[in-house]
């Protein structure tokens, strides 16, 4: 509904088609008019602007019920106005100006930038942009134009404060993690998604189809009670304009794409002559005695292709009176930049937007998607993934070589061959939308209800055929298999509310009331076919096998979760000046019992326009200055079904040879288990200096989050908890406070006719704390290199996920500085020599060991940044989008520990002797400790990326005209074209998205970096 | 006014329909869709007993890290590994510098007590229903509660007993949230007259053949028993089950040695209790209690070996040369128990990699080979059964018995001789001493005999000698391995620590 509501007042609004409307209108209000006396009116209207002509302007004679509205070339009459009568013209976006009447009258009209105003839709309803008293952003259709996304949710990357977006991956088709001001909870941070009313997602939309994407940062989520804590995106889609012709469009691009990072690795001698140092230290032979002429293999060469990215997107939309249409499709394909016939991806989209006026009280209007995706992978992120192969295998090797020694051990092999022998496939597709009928009861009073759903099937196939990579590689396969699966994924939302509004004399009401019910179900089936064949791809279905397994090797689940709620909401202002709104949600929800499955959330907010008082109205520099807070309770609502002692744990046992499945206890149920609360505080100040020129939109914010649920909190071990597909009782036991700041500056100034420019910049800073868990056991994930204690932990006192492990000091540079210092004592009794990595001991206890671990960074940064620029020239246009993340570290993962692995070339500066490095340890395989995870594997990942530079054309409009067109564009794009950082990784963006555990990096996908051409035509 | 008069019934009508909607939450809220089991309304028929004591033996295949940690913990090996940083639990047991803080000690806690949560809740609803042959899977249960039990009080001394009177008398029940703070370690006294009380149960109520290869027999329970027993001096108890399980089970040495630990050899006449594996299930490093595999087998396996018979893995547990030449010229049992890779590579041409803590010695019994499934990851999918308790041991524990409680050193010798003759396939190495000659003869008897199978670290304590053949072994401390941090933390004061350990 809000959607909708929000959507005729857009297009009211909208300067391409509200001349026709306003005439339209015109024409009815003329034939009400009637002859009389004195002087007849003859005049034309014209935009201080541009100096053409404004038709639909509402010319009224004041205290006098007569008036006229200007046609197409901003000519007007009125006849009969007394002499002497004051004319007010007034049209909606400028501003209103009032003239004595004459009989031959030429009048100029201004722009009024604060009544262009966008309006903002805020869940079930919609305000103008000025009344807003919630923290709310705004991106709109023409971002996400300007930046391409092939996924929505990068076009809120730098464009909007308070939002960071990131990827563990830049693989084709592979998703985004959204985080609205940082991290507050330790399990679920992603914000809710609501689409045209029902709650989506944003990778199955093509972003060209989304009119604005509005973002609700604060307390003022609280409608969406149970699931509002992490803030809340509504995605409003493009809609046909009442009145308006038919318009088509086609806009396309297609471009090249490589990669945007290489790491500086050793060459084939470099390498030679670093495995021969490290042999010769352990007073071994040299397994190179002669390290001219090798072979040399750069493996990320290899491994990086040149890939292709297309886009074509068409469609029609316009309306009538009483219709409104709007009809896309779009289809995408990018390839992978590694392995392309491996890793690529592929997107369809149909987009149907419909509605109807059926007559003045009934109004109907359906939205519709259809979403179809077809993806392929390759091993990511992890320990033996193709990047971290590439990045670990020797470069002496040839390129169709295997490593049959084990020279690398048992977890690098080829990285090439590892592609080839990389089969999947993946096929999804979804219908989504809504249903949603409108009905005006009374005047001001309109009833909405509205059904939204989506079903999401997919279904994947992943082929591992027989193969050998040398004796006890972990990759080798005896015996070949086909895994597939089909997984259905169904939602709907229903809701019905009321929506009131009553205007008092000074005092404006809106009172909205309504239910919700919704509904998550699904079903997955997974099932294995052994023996494949002639081990091929070709043959790879379940169908063609013929070889079974003593193991289970099928599966399937389900799931089902519900919510009924109940809302209102009244906002009222006085004068338009001072705004109120409190709301209020009652939640319930079929993942709790019966007793803690219901709860109400509040909230309340408030805002003062400073600018409509008298000490500011007549000020020069200040046009618009509000001041606004909110304060609510929100939820999150994660840790379903804990309540259930199910009998889910893993129970399996060899009889007779076979193994045979029983029952076993699964987690410890919680029968006390609910959602996390957020306690929410927001005061910011919204403001519009120097003619508008100047937008300042500053904010404070503070959020409790409580009943954090601890999955795996530690319990004591007689508890069985560890038993297999058991678990500790996830319960409601951490708290966590965020706190932060965001600016936003924005500056759009027209120089001349021929030039403008806009310069947007915005910081956000967030600091995040765990103030407290039950017990002060402190939570542990992630990993590092292997058989090592996990690295990142949430502990009370510091930011969730930080990373904990030894502080170091330098390098030791002789065995008398080693005397000196404290014992380093580790597991196995590795001793210390010169060149090898001195730790500090934090605790002073005179011994370095593993209780000496502390604080040595964390995932998430203190400040987000983005910039944004654009610039138009007669008819050139240009862009440039840039974001930065700055105080935040990553964990170099990607060094497999092994003697004979290829690495950085940053080692060429390792130890060698007395005075020759204080940062690189030396290189040996005998037995050490610089391995240990420490902050010499901690970097600082902070970053500057220019994430778009886009130079466009259009034709001129005569030139257009005569083509038949509207508008014709052509431009160039490239899209993550620098990284700024002195991280030594693929990607200092990418993340995991996990909030303990975040930030390693095995080796990222590195997003591509693409050079795009591209063409927007419309007629 | 005349606009409210007319809004009145609307809003009436929207909130009743409103309303009504809302009070059908319930109904809406409760009719989810779900396949899960109660488990607390489980046991209701011969089948979910069954399924729940497959559950309570699935644990027994996670013992693979006491065996592995306890081999470590003896003479007979080094920790090895890739490097010294590799697993730092198991470094820290073999050079007696572990603290409560150990991982592999809190998994191993961990996993033997969700063993006995897994028995318990079995015996906790144990009279829900009935059925012919319940008598069998209870006395299962009993069985595998003493066999977790028992590795719990050999580790780590007095553990919580939940129900103490009870559980003596046949019940149990499983332990819920917050006991850890009530429920006090029952001294090592207790704990074994549970374990007694359980296993006798268990005797009694078994027969020799189990309905299922690998399922509990009465030889098993006796045999446990038995142990049990002579962990305790109690040597007269010892030798009385032991001497009956001798006179009246099936069991008999496999001629060949080389036979037993070989996959055709799993259980063979010699298994008197066996834990069972296999590879046609995958496992990941995430959760080796998961593994349906010997994750011992990949551990102990050769460091990137190349060549014939034997998959690599990663160098745990590698023999010392003391543990090897602790075996007489002409003991066939040595070539079978250690690997000399060195010689081995000599003569296959076969490579291999040089791990941390390098002897040469594989502990050739439990070492990964060839012509297994390879399910990934295949380190951990190793399907060699553990030979938990083989009819040779019997001997050597009846002989141990009956020597050292003075009740019959004529018995002893002619147990001690018959696992010798096996081993050197000649009367001529059979030993005549008598007492403590004897005593010292089977002591050695057993390193050689049992070498790789985890036993040492624990003969060595229960016979007091540890101090002398492990290095950094200190009196008075580490008879016991410390209670996981983690635990102590748990109980909150509610249990001590271990002596001598300092949390």
């Amino acid at each position: 509904m809000s959607s909708l509501l929000n959507l005729s007042k857009i297009n009211s609004i909208n300067f391409v088609f509200m001349k026709k409307i306003i005439f339209a209108l015109s024409v009815m209000f003329i034939s009400f008019t009637t002859s009389a006396q004195n002087i007849t009116v003859n005049g034309t209207v014209q935009s201080a602007n541009d100096g053409l002509p404004i038709s639909g302007v509402n010319i009224a004679v004041k205290d006098a019920n007569k008036g006229a509205v200007s046609d197409f070339d901003g000519n007007f009459s009125i006849s009969n106005v007394p002499s002497g009568a004051v004319l007010v013209f007034t049209y909606l976006g400028f501003e209103t100006i009032e003239v004595a009447a004459a009989e031959d009258l030429s009048v100029t009209m201004n722009e009024d930038n604060e009544a262009l105003d966008e309006v903002v839709v805020i869940g079930y309803g919609s305000q103008n942009r000025k009344d807003v008293t919630g923290a709310v952003s705004v991106v709109s259709a023409e971002t996400i134009e300007k930046l391409k996304p092939i996924d929505a949710a990068q076009a809120l990357q730098g464009t909007t404060a308070g939002v960071s977006v990131s990827s563990a991956s830049g693989s084709p088709g592979s998703g985004f993690n959204i985080l609205i001001r940082g991290v507050s909870s330790n399990g679920n941070n992603q914000p809710l998604l609501i689409v045209d009313g029902y709650e989506g997602n944003l990778n199955s939309l093509n972003p060209d189809d989304i009119e604005t994407l509005t973002v609700l940062k604060d307390a003022q989520a609280a409608i969406y009670g149970v699931k509002g804590a992490n803030g809340v995106i509504l995605v409003t889609t493009k809609k046909g304009k009442k009145g308006a012709a038919p318009t088509v469009f086609y806009n396309a691009y297609t471009g090249t794409q490589e990669t945007s990072k290489k790491l500086d690795y050793l060459n084939g001698s470099e390498y030679a002559a670093l495995v021969n140092e490290s042999f010769a230290a352990n007073g071994q032979s040299l397994p190179y005695p002669n390290i001219a002429g090798l072979n040399n293999t750069d493996w990320q060469e290899e491994i990086f292709d040149t890939a292709m990215i297309t886009n074509h997107n068409v469609g029609v939309s316009g309306g009538t009176e009483n219709v409104t249409y709007y009809l896309g499709a779009s289809n995408l394909k990018q390839d992978g930049i590694i392995a392309s016939d491996k890793s690529n991806f592929e997107r369809n989209n149909v987009k149907l937007s419909l509605g109807v006026d059926v007559n003045d009280k009934l109004k109907v209007s359906t939205n519709l998607n259809y979403y179809a995706v077809e993806r392929r992978t390759i091993n990511e992120n992890g320990l033996g993934s193709v990047l971290f192969n590439a990045l670990n295998i020797s470069p002496l090797f040839a390129t169709d070589q295997e490593d049959l020694n084990g020279l690398l051990g048992n977890e690098i092999i080829n990285p090439l061959s590892q592609a080839r022998d990389t089969y999947n496939t993946y096929f999804g597709n979804s219908i989504e939308g809504n249903f949603q009928i409108d009905y005006q009861l009374l005047e001001g009073l309109k009833a909405t209800t509205r059904i939204g759903f989506k079903t999401y099937s997919d279904s994947g196939k992943n082929f591992s055929p027989i193969v050998f990579y040398g004796d006890g590689k972990v990759f080798n396969r005896d015996r070949s298999e086909v895994n597939q699966n089909k997984v259905k994924n169904n939602t709907y939302t229903w809701e019905a509310f009321l929506v009131y509004n009553k205007q008092i004399a000074d005092h404006n009401f809106t009172a909205t009331l309504g239910h919700s019910a919704q509904r998550f179900w699904g079903d997955g089936l997974f099932a294995t076919g052994f023996d494949v064949p002639n081990n091929s791809w070709e043959f790879a279905d379940i169908s063609m096998t013929t070889g079974t397994s003593d193991a289970l090797t099928n599966s399937s689940y389900i799931y089902d979760n519900r919510l009924t709620s109940l809302f209102g909401r009244i906002q009222y202002d006085f004068q338009g000046k001072y705004l109120l709104s409190a709301m209020i949600r009652r939640d319930g929800s079929s993942d709790f019992t019966a007793e803690n499955r219901f709860d109400q959330f509040k909230s309340v907010t408030a805002g003062w326009k400073l600018s409509e008082e008298a000490f500011l109205q007549d000020s020069n520099v200040i046009d618009f200055l509000k001041l606004r807070g909110s304060y609510g309770t929100l939820g999150n609502n994660v840790g379903g079904n804990l309540f259930r002692a199910a009998l889910s744990g893993e129970g399996a046992y060899v009889f007779d040879g076979a193994l045979t499945i029983g029952t076993a206890l699964g987690a410890l149920p919680n029968t006390n288990a609910t959602w996390e609360t957020a306690e929410k505080i927001d005061i910011g100040i919204d403001a519009k200096l120097f003619n508008n020129k100047l937008e300042i939109v500053a904010d404070y914010f503070v959020e409790d989050r409580e009943d954090l649920l601890i999955g795996g909190l530690p319990v004591s071990g007689i508890l069985g908890t560890s038993a297999p597909g058991s678990g500790s009782p996830t319960v409601n036991a951490g708290t966590t406070r965020s706190e932060g700041v965001e600016l936003l500056l924005s500056y759009n100034d027209n120089i001349s006719d021929d030039l403008s420019f806009g310069i947007s910049y915005n910081v956000t800073k967030v600091e995040g704390e765990v103030t407290n868990i039950n017990g002060d056991v402190p939570l542990e994930g992630g990993g590092f290199s292997v058989g090592q204690p996990a690295p990142s932990r949430m502990e009370v006192g510091l930011p969730i996920g930080y990373f904990y492990g030894l502080q170091t000091n330098g390098i030791f540079q002789s065995q008398a500085e080693i005397d000196a210092h404290p014992a380093q004592n580790f597991t196995g009794n590795a001793p210390t020599s010169p060149g090898d990595i001195r730790y500090v001991d934090t605790n002073g206890d005179g011994e370095v060991n593993i209780d000496d671990r502390t604080f040595i960074g964390k995932p998430l940064a203190d400040y987000y940044m983005g910039l944004n620029l654009t610039l138009n020239y007669k008819n050139f246009d240009f862009t440039s989008y840039m974001f930065a993340e700055i105080g935040k570290d990553m964990v170099r993962n990607y060094e497999r520990a092994n003697p004979n692995v290829n690495r950085l070339d940053m080692y060429l500066d390792r130890w060698t002797g007395p005075g020759t490095s204080n940062t690189v340890p030396r290189a040996t395989v005998g037995p050490n400790n610089n391995g240990l995870f420490s902050d010499f594997y901690v970097e600082d990942a902070s970053f500057l990326r220019v994430q778009n530079i886009q130079l466009g054309y259009s034709l001129p409009s005569e030139v257009v005209d005569q083509l038949g067109m509207s508008k014709f564009r052509v431009y160039a794009t490239v899209n993550n074209a620098f990284t700024f950082t002195d991280y030594e990784g693929f990607d200092p963006a990418a993340t995991t998205g996990q909030a303990i555990g975040g930030g390693i990096d095995y080796g990222f996908y590195p997003v591509s970096r693409q050079y795009l051409l591209g063409l927007n035509i419309s007629f | 006014m005349k606009n409210i008069k007319k809004l009145l019934p609307v809003f009436l009508a929207c909130a009743t329909i409103t309303l009504g909607i809302y009070s059908c939450a319930d109904e809406f809220l409760e009719e989810v869709d779900n396949y899960s089991i109660d488990s607390e309304t489980y046991f209701n028929n011969e089948d979910d007993y069954y399924m729940a004591l497959i559950g309570a033996y699935d644990m027994l295949q996670s013992t693979s890290i006491n065996v592995l940690m306890g081999e470590i913990a003896s003479d007979n090996t080094l920790c090895g590994g890739e490097g010294s940083y590799d697993t730092p639990g198991y470094q820290q047991v073999d050079d007696m510098t572990h603290t409560p803080v150990n991982d592999q000690l809190q998994r191993l806690w961990n996993w033997m007590f969700a063993g006995v949560n897994r028995a318990n809740y079995i015996l906790e609803f144990k009279d829900r229903s009935d059925f012919d042959g319940k008598d069998i899977i209870l006395a299962e249960t009993y069985f595998l509660r003493a066999y977790y039990h028992f590795e719990l009080v050999k580790w780590f001394g007095g553990l919580p007993l939940k129900n103490y009177e009870a559980s003596l008398a046949g019940e149990g029940v499983r332990f819920s949230p917050g006991d850890e703070l009530s429920i006090p370690r029952s001294s090592i006294a207790d704990v074994y007259a549970l374990i007694e009380s359980d296993l006798q149960r268990a005797a009694n109520s078994l027969s020799y053949a189990a309905p299922q290869v690998g399922r509990v027999t009465r030889g098993a329970a006796q045999a446990l028993l038995g142990k049990v027993y002579l962990y305790q001096n109690k040597f007269s108890e010892s030798a009385a089950v032991l001497d009956d399980l001798i006179a009246n089970g099936p069991y008999t040495l496999v001629v060949n040695y080389a036979d037993i630990f070989e996959s055709p050899g799993e259980n063979g006449p010699e298994s008197v209790f066996e834990v069972q594996y296999t590879d046609v299930e995958g496992a990941g490093f995430d959760c080796f209690q998961c593994s349906e595999g010997n994750i011992a087998v990949g551990y102990n396996g050769i460091r990137n070996h190349t060549g014939p018979v034997y998959d690599s893995g990663f160098s745990f547990n590698v023999p010392v040369q003391e543990a090897v030449d602790a075996f007489e010229e002409g003991d066939s049992r040595k070539d079978v128990s250690i690997l000399d890779i060195e010689a081995w590579a000599a003569a296959t041409g076969a490579t291999y990699g040089i791990g941390y803590e390098h002897t040469g010695y594989y502990n050739r019994k439990y070492i990964a080979r060839k012509g297994d499934l390879n399910t990934g990851d295949q380190n951990l999918t190793n399907p060699n059964n553990y030979r938990a308790i083989r009819y040779a041991d019997v001997l050597l524990m009846a002989a141990e018995a009956n020597n050292r409680g003075g009740l019959d050193d004529v018995k002893a010798q002619t147990y001690l001789n018959t696992v010798r003759a096996r081993a050197f396939g000649d009367s001529d190495h059979d030993v005549t001493a008598t007492g403590s000659e004897l005593t010292d003869a089977i002591y050695h008897e057993r390193r050689v005999e049992l070498v790789g199978e985890g036993h040492r670290f624990f003969d060595l304590v229960r016979t007091g000698r540890a101090a002398e053949e492990i290095d950094g072994f200190e009196l008075g401390k580490h008879e016991l391995f410390p209670i996981p941090i983690e635990e102590i933390q748990f109980s909150n004061g509610n249990w001590e620590q271990n002596p001598n350990y300092s949390n």
